[in-house]
């Protein structure tokens, strides 16, 4: 591997990429980037699916009834517990 | 862990609703209670408090209903989860000592539960190590080569949701945890006892793998 960032290969690139994006900076300003095409649109898909994911799952409640079963098992799991003792 | 700056710290303070469900009934006390905080109602709950824990429901349903969802896609195996998680926690609530956040707390209870079912579901296939870290025929292609259509501002909704459920257990957890319900790295590595830099390993490698699943959908797309 060379020093130079701008000398990587990408697949040296590809390596750091984890770290590089999961270290919270912006990524695409990598000297790599300034010559790549490959890993600008690598970048550019990971971005986008991040971005779409966040997206993609709202907040849901569950439905009232599973309280219901929730109460009635915890009821069971007391009762069970009483007459273990 | 900083709660009050916690993505699920956060999320829970706008989008949780207060009221307890209308149960325990028979312990509800005849004039209503003011919302109380968590710290409140924990106690109240690990005393025996049932409507305390109904209210402890109420203001984390929401949350724990959502992550079991985006976990295993099917509305009855997530309300199940739920169950399980809310079942696991008044066996457990005692065992709540305020050294992090209840919420926090109750995120790393339901994920443990969710891991648990992960783990039954795959031991007859895999191993239990392989849940969370898959196997090489599990690991995505490598982007050295030939130059595929990018995907940005193109991704499909659907395809996006199918690719994620087709996720080996171990990446689609650390991608849901990070992705969608914002945990940072460190807070994942503590959750789920690895590295951080095994997290964003692991994070990097199920974003790849969404990426090759849905170029090889926008290819076939191409052709037909």
């Amino acid at each position: 591997m060379t020093g130079d960032p701008k000398q990587l290969s990408c697949a040296e690139f590809q390596a750091q990429l984890p770290e590089l994006i999961g270290a919270g900076g912006d990524p695409s300003t990598h000297p790599h980037l300034q010559h790549c095409p490959l890993c600008r649109a690598l970048l550019s898909d990971l971005e986008t699916i991040a971005e779409a994911a966040r997206k993609l799952f709202p907040s849901v409640e569950p439905p009232d009834e599973l309280w219901e079963q929730i109460e009635s098992a915890i009821k069971r799991e007391e009762e069970q517990e009483i007459h273990s003792r | 862990m900083n709660d009050s700056s916690s993505p699920e710290a956060r999320r829970c303070e706008s989008a949780d609703s207060a009221d307890p469900p209308a149960a325990f009934s028979a312990s509800r006390p005849a004039v209503a209670r003011p919302i109380s905080a968590d710290s409140d109602l924990v106690i109240s709950a690990q005393a025996g408090d049932h409507y305390a824990f109904a209210q402890l429901y109420a203001l984390h349903k929401r949350r724990i209903y959502s992550l079991c969802l985006r976990m295993v896609g099917r509305v009855a195996e997530a309300e199940d989860l739920t169950q399980e998680v809310f079942l696991h926690l008044h066996r457990k609530i005692t065992s709540f000592r305020g050294d992090s956040a209840f919420s926090t707390w109750l995120h790393r209870l339901a994920i443990n539960v969710v891991l648990m079912r992960l783990r039954k579901k795959t031991l007859s296939l895999v191993s239990l190590d392989e849940v969370m870290a898959p196997t090489a025929d599990d690991s995505p292609g490598r982007s050295f080569g030939a130059a595929d259509p990018a995907l940005a501002g193109a991704i499909d909704r659907l395809a996006l949701q199918r690719a994620i459920s087709e996720l080996p257990p171990g990446y689609r957890l650390i991608f849901i945890l990070h992705d969608v319900e914002g945990f940072e790295h460190n807070e994942i590595a503590s959750i789920l006892d690895c590295t951080i830099g095994n997290s964003k390993s692991q994070l990097h490698k199920a974003r790849l793998k969404l990426r090759d699943a849905l170029r090889t959908d926008k290819r076939q797309e191409g052709r037909s």
